[in-house]
């Protein structure tokens, strides 16, 4: 059977710069898997040409054995890959309810006539919606948040409304962009909990960015490091961690 | 089931600003009723609702959708010619009642359609553009309907964009758009009551948009479009949705405001740039995104001059003074606090921590 995920010979150049050079990564379904590497790696890069944020200038993005390079993300996302946010970005005027009700948009249909008129598949529908939305919600034990405008949250819990909201397109392939960024110690063990429970109970394939080396030791199983746009290790994450050019890119060598 | 507060919170807002319109609308009633209305404000009736349904309408593109739009009174002005031409053309042969929904009904289709025109190449597009865009329109609807002759005789309709002459009508013909001097003797078929009505139907039919998988899709651009296109919205759809449907809703507008006219021109006063910019400044003064405010802010602001009359030079001081304050009110944190603390809108950020 072929990968869930699989990235060949992937590049983008912007101005001289090529940010991904030659990137390759395959992930199977079920897979944890860590993106890592020192600060403008190209890690944000490798995730904005999956979802397709950037065009890229060569290369061949699979999901599924389907050839989805070149894709809208708004295509990418209903062909199951769904990601959050290194610089947060929810809809910051709305409930946290209604932000995960928005993640939930292309699995529910009733009529524009429907709402106006307010027919009952509009009731009906939305009682459904709603419970959906809690249910992901009561997974990051944000269910009594659920009024609240998702701006107020503090950020951890902002964090977790992402996740929660990417969860909710029903996707195959969930991206991470540094989901621990600006979460104290125990908020980063919830996160951890968090993202097991989801893979566990949702049979959902991950692939996370994230500095935090615990956090990464303690759920990835495999890694694959970027340096200056190129691979420059991967396989278990043990080994990788273990490896000396890894321990110098990140020394700043 | 968890019950949800801010979803019953928003229906008892949304339930509110109908009963305020109702509640408007009955108080005139009984005023008018009583005597107590002169002439001049009883004229004024048809234009409140007219800007205040004008309110409606670009509160959906500025609010929820948040693009700007500078032309709005462009689409009033399509609407406002489409009916009145369609109700000149059957003013012998149709009675009133079906004639005037008719002509309400195309004056939203036609701008709507004007609406989705404009909408294909630029909301496609992020940035203002929207903006450059409408201004524009509104300019050069105005001008077109200024050079526009069209009449009808034994033979049928006849165009021209020249002059009255180039028409070439039988010596019967009559004219129906007669260039600078527009349509005249559009039958007088607007009133308070349909004004009242139309204002109530749009102002439903964009809070329940709103508060629909259709309206969050909206609001989710508004919010953030790169996340919304994240999470598989198609945002081009949406934004053509609201802003098509917001230009139907000013067609309607158009549509009452030239059945209470006995010539309609398309002069500045009335559809050119500083009307947008007089809607455009009910939205904001409403505090953006809120369709109650929207209305409030346009029947104030169009009270205000009329009322102050009497007061010669000071009127248009008092006017800006009443902007002012109205600003500040509406847009002061402390007092955007104690809005919400006596009248908890949904709208304030506190929304979520109350009441829990
Ligand atoms: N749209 C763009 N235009 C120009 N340069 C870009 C663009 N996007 C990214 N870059 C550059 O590509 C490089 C990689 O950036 P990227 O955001 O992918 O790094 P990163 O590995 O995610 O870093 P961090 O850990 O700081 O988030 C950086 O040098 C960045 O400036
Ligand atoms: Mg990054």
């Amino acid at each position: 059977m072929a990968a869930l995920l699989e990235i060949n010979n992937l590049s983008i150049q912007f101005g001289g710069l090529r940010a991904v050079d030659d990137f390759h990564l395959t992930i199977e379904k079920g897979d944890l898997y860590g993106l890592i590497g020192p600060n403008g790696a190209g890690k944000t890069t490798v995730f904005n040409l999956l979802t397709g944020e950037y065009k890229p200038n060569e290369g061949v993005i699979r999901l599924e054995d389907r050839d989805i390079t070149g894709l809208s993300t708004i295509e990418i996302n209903k062909a199951g890959i769904a990601r959050t946010f290194q610089n947060i970005r929810l809809f910051k005027q709305l409930t946290v309810l209604d932000n995960v009700k928005i993640g939930l948009h292309n699995q529910y249909e009733y009529s524009t006539a429907a709402a106006i008129l307010r027919l009952p598949s509009y009731f009906k529908t939305e009682k459904q919606m709603n419970e959906k939305a809690l249910e992901l919600l009561s997974v990051f034990n944000l269910e009594d948040e659920a009024d609240t405008i998702s701006a107020n949250l503090p950020y951890g819990k902002q964090r977790k409304l992402e996740i929660a909201r990417a969860m909710a397109t029903n996707p195959k392939l969930l991206l991470l962009d540094e989901p621990a960024a600006g979460m104290n110690p125990n908020e980063t063990q919830e996160l951890m909990d968090d993202i097991k429970y989801v893979r566990e109970n949702f049979d959902m394939t991950i692939l996370l960015i994230e500095h935090d080396m615990k956090l990464v030791a303690g759920i990835c199983e495999k890694l694959t490091v970027l340096n200056f746009g190129r691979i420059l290790t991967e396989g278990e994450t043990k080994t990788v961690l273990a490896d000396p050019e890894v321990i110098k890119a990140y020394l700043g060598g | 089931m968890k019950q949800v507060k801010s979803i019953s919170r928003t229906s008892r807002d949304n339930i509110g600003t109908v009963l305020m319109i109702v509640a408007i609308y009955v108080l005139v009633q009984i005023l008018n009723g009583a005597g107590l209305i002169n002439n001049q404000m009883r004229g004024l009736l048809v234009p409140l609702c007219v800007y205040a349904t004008m309110a409606v309408s670009l509160n959906l593109v500025v609010g929820i959708l948040g693009e700007l739009s500078l032309g709005h009174a462009g689409f009033m002005c399509v609407g406002a010619f489409a009916s009145s031409f369609f109700s000149k053309l059957f003013a012998e042969t149709m009675p009133v009642f079906p004639r005037f929904l008719l002509a309400i009904l195309i004056g939203g289709i036609v701008a709507g359609i004007f609406g989705f025109l404009i909408g294909i190449p630029v909301l496609r597009l992020n940035g203002d553009y929207l903006a450059i865009v409408t201004l524009a329109f509104g300019e050069i609807i105005k001008n077109i309907m200024n050079v526009l002759y069209v009449g009808r005789d034994a033979n049928g309709l006849h165009f021209s964009i020249k002059d009255q002459m180039a028409l070439g009508m039988l010596p019967d013909g009559e004219m129906i758009i007669n260039g600078p001097q527009g349509i005249s003797g559009t039958p007088n078929d607007s009133n308070f009551t349909i004004g009242f009505l139309i204002l109530l139907v749009a102002t439903v039919i964009v809070l329940n948009l709103i508060n629909s998988r259709e309206g969050r899709a909206i609001m989710s651009i508004r919010d953030n479009h790169i996340a919304a296109g994240s999470v598989g919205i198609p945002i081009t759809k949406y934004k053509m949705l609201a802003f098509t449907m917001s230009a139907v809703i000013a067609g309607c507008a158009g549509a009452l405001y030239s059945h209470n006219l006995a010539s309609l021109m398309a002069t500045p006063a009335r559809f050119g740039y500083n009307m947008s910019i007089l809607f455009l400044v009910f939205v904001v003064l409403g505090g953006i995104g809120s369709t109650r405010g929207s209305i409030i802010a346009a029947i104030v602001l169009t009270l205000i001059p009329e009322l102050l009359r009497f007061m010669n030079d000071y009127r248009m001081l008092i006017y800006s003074i009443v902007l002012i304050v109205m600003m500040i009110v509406n847009w002061n944190p402390k007092s955007r606090a104690w809005i919400q603390a006596h009248f908890g809108r949904k709208k304030n950020n506190e929304a979520g921590k109350e009441g829990r």
